[in-house]
């Protein structure tokens, strides 16, 4: 019988921080305090400022991304003659009747006498293969880090860890690789779809991207739940199940939810996979998961390279990405919150 | 009795999310080393690839991983293990710094590769590059104002810093702070302190992060798409302005671009074998100085 893992290290960086702080000399004494001798060599002051210095990089890097991505998509919205280019701001997201169609339409056709940018189509393609993706990937993960950190003997729990973490490490060319293959063949052979690349193949492939990374974040909140916990539930007499589903579970839910808010942004940022097994026909077709799509990652993907810099088209390719920055931005750091606010409060509980 | 079967129930089910998981991660290794092995022979490790993309060898996609990756590194780990050790070491409690290079650090984690592709492109090539040959070429035919190498393996650097500064931070954090006060104790100023007793210590947690940012680098596509990756090259990039081959790069313009997918096959599966020995050598290494540094950490704890 096996329950949770020893405390999670982050106690254990709390512990280590305490002690230094009783260490610290409060008086005002003569000597200097530790680490800072009376002569600190100016190679030593060179060398802490230069590691001061650098670590701002990530800051300058996350605003630089954002900066330079922005410039290159933002003249679209105030430069008049490239907005006539298109037809106007608003034919980016209103349906438009081109000329030769019948009715108003959704349309992403960039290359043509009038580029279409329509990028619903790029949005619904985005949001139906990231939906079902997490419908496969959600249940999936939880499950398995239901079982590993609940019903798992130690010693399988070390070896089944890193070995679904070891999923992870493939590449996401390799997972489009392997959809566009070996799952799209075995996908038509399973439901003979009239489209051999479509959202179905993608969604699959994409499960592979995200489920060990919602499996690690759930399967750390939930072997994190402190053993008193269990241990109560048990001493009154309730069962295995009854303790996983609900006292464990509960507890770990805010963690299981930033897995849940990661592995989005995540998938919907993700770019092989979808790239290579949709088959990146841009589609109006909200239900319908056996129809090709196209995504937002994949457009960028194919099409950028081919644009002429500074095009309308350009400029839009650099919009869609600066939304998408954006979008996984707030994702994050919701996830990010939602983790924080968990372990304050199982830390909290235990301390 | 009820109870009982629910409890069989639970286990089952969530068994089976891990074998699903762990089966499917099977069949993809399973059907790759099948079709793939058969493939790798000295002469497709050390030939060119056909020019019409139709398979041949893999020569310049090795070579070019390799460099781009060696750039990558260079430029990329100093800065990542030089944040951790600001936010392990030099970061005082509750640093309003600290947090935001922090939240700054999950956020560069989180930023999808494409994006990554767009910044490497517009701030690599399009500024710096172009800005490089505005100073000094003046006006004409780009030199470094175009995809390179140099900048392919900028971009990569800046995607896996997250990864090199979180597992410096977390190795430096489980050195005992006994040998700090030792050291300091014994007259060391802070900064000998750091890097002649604590990062030696922390060394295997840092190698960890490390590796795994290669591993990472190494299979990574979307960003160097615009920056830096060819379809096709016959030869190897010797300066910082080629261009360059790529093993990833290689697998997907084999498999969307080439005219002959059939006659690309072979060529492909050996080609995924190669990336995945890479990736998982690189990542088998890791785990296993992990494994080793956490041994290491509880005999001092």
């Amino acid at each position: 019988m096996s329950t949770t893992n020893e405390s999670a290290p982050r106690l254990h960086v709390v512990v280590a921080d305490k002690r230094v702080a009783s260490h610290a000399p409060a008086s005002r004494s003569t000597r200097p305090p530790l680490g800072q001798g009376l002569r600190t060599p100016l190679s030593h002051r060179v060398g802490e400022f230069v590691i001061h210095a650098m670590a701002l990089a990530a800051v300058l890097a996350i605003a630089l991304i954002f900066l330079f991505i922005a410039k290159e998509a933002l003249p679209i919205l105030f430069d008049t003659a490239a907005q006539d280019e298109i037809g106007g701001l608003s034919a980016l997201v209103v349906p438009r009747q081109w000329p030769g169609y019948d009715v108003a339409q959704y349309v992403w056709q960039p290359v043509g006498e009038i580029p279409k940018l329509n990028v619903v189509p790029l949005f619904v393609g985005t949001l139906k293969v990231t939906l079902l993706s997490m419908l496969f990937a959600v249940p999936l993960a939880v499950g398995a880090a239901v079982y590993v950190s609940q019903y798992a003997s130690k010693r399988s729990r070390e070896l089944l860890k890193p070995a679904i973490e070891l999923l992870a490490s493939i590449p996401s060319v390799v997972l489009g690789f392997f959809a566009l293959m070996i799952l799209a063949t075995f996908v038509q052979g399973l439901l003979g779809t009239t489209y051999r690349l479509n959202v179905i193949v993608a969604s699959l492939g994409l499960t592979l991207a995200i489920a060990p990374l919602v499996f690690t974040i759930s399967e750390d909140a939930l072997s994190s739940v402190p053993k008193d916990l269990v241990h109560a539930a048990l001493a009154l007499g309730a069962r295995k199940h009854q303790v996983v589903l609900r006292v464990v579970l509960p507890a770990a839910l805010p963690g299981i939810a930033a897995a849940v808010i990661l592995g989005l942004g995540r998938a919907i940022g993700e770019t092989l996979v979808v790239l290579m097994a949709s088959g990146n026909a841009a589609v109006v077709e909200l239900f319908d998961p056996t129809t090709s799509a196209r995504t937002v990652t994949a457009t960028i993907a194919a099409e950028l390279g081919e644009v002429t810099q500074g095009d309308p088209h350009w400029r839009v390719l650099f919009l869609l990405g600066t939304l998408l920055f954006v979008v996984t931005f707030v994702l994050n750091r919701a996830g990010a919150l939602v983790i924080d606010r968990l372990h304050k409060r199982l830390s909290g509980g235990a301390a | 009795m009820r109870y009982a079967r629910a409890d069989w129930v639970l286990a089952g089910l969530s068994a089976l999310c891990v074998a699903l998981l762990l089966g499917t991660t099977l069949l993809l290794l399973g059907l790759i080393v099948r079709h793939g092995a058969g493939q790798i022979s000295v002469e497709f490790l050390t030939s060119e690839p056909a020019s019409d993309l139709t398979g041949g060898g893999i020569f310049p996609a090795i070579v070019g991983t390799i460099v781009l990756t060696l750039l990558m590194t260079i430029t990329g780990v100093p800065v990542g293990i030089a944040t951790g050790i600001y936010l392990a070491e030099y970061a005082p409690r509750g640093s309003r710094i600290a947090a935001v290079v922090r939240a700054a650090v999950q956020n560069l984690a989180g930023v999808p590769s494409i994006v990554f592709g767009l910044f490497g492109l517009g701030f690599f090539v399009m500024f710096v590059g172009r800005g490089i040959d505005d100073l000094v070429y003046g006006p004409g035919e780009p030199v470094w104002g175009r995809p390179a190498v140099l900048w392919s393996s900028l971009t990569l650097a800046v995607l896996t810093l997250p990864v090199v500064i979180v597992a410096t931070e977390e190795a430096l954090r489980t050195v005992p702070h006994d040998l700090r006060m030792g050291a300091m104790g014994l007259g060391a100023t802070k900064f000998q302190t750091i890097f002649r007793v604590v990062l030696p210590q922390a060394s295997s947690g840092i190698l960890t992060g490390v590796i795994l940012a290669i591993s990472r680098g190494a299979g990574e596509v979307a960003p160097i798409i615009f920056t830096g990756a060819a379809n096709y090259l016959p030869y190897l990039p010797t300066d910082l302005r080629d261009m360059h081959m790529h093993l990833g790069y290689h697998v997907f313009a084999l498999s969307t671009q080439s005219p002959n997918v059939d006659a690309a096959r072979p060529a492909l599966f050996g080609t995924v074998l190669v990336l995945l020995t890479l990736t998982f050598t690189l990542n088998l290494a890791a785990v296993l100085l992990r494994n080793r540094a956490r041994a290491h950490a509880m005999a001092h704890a």
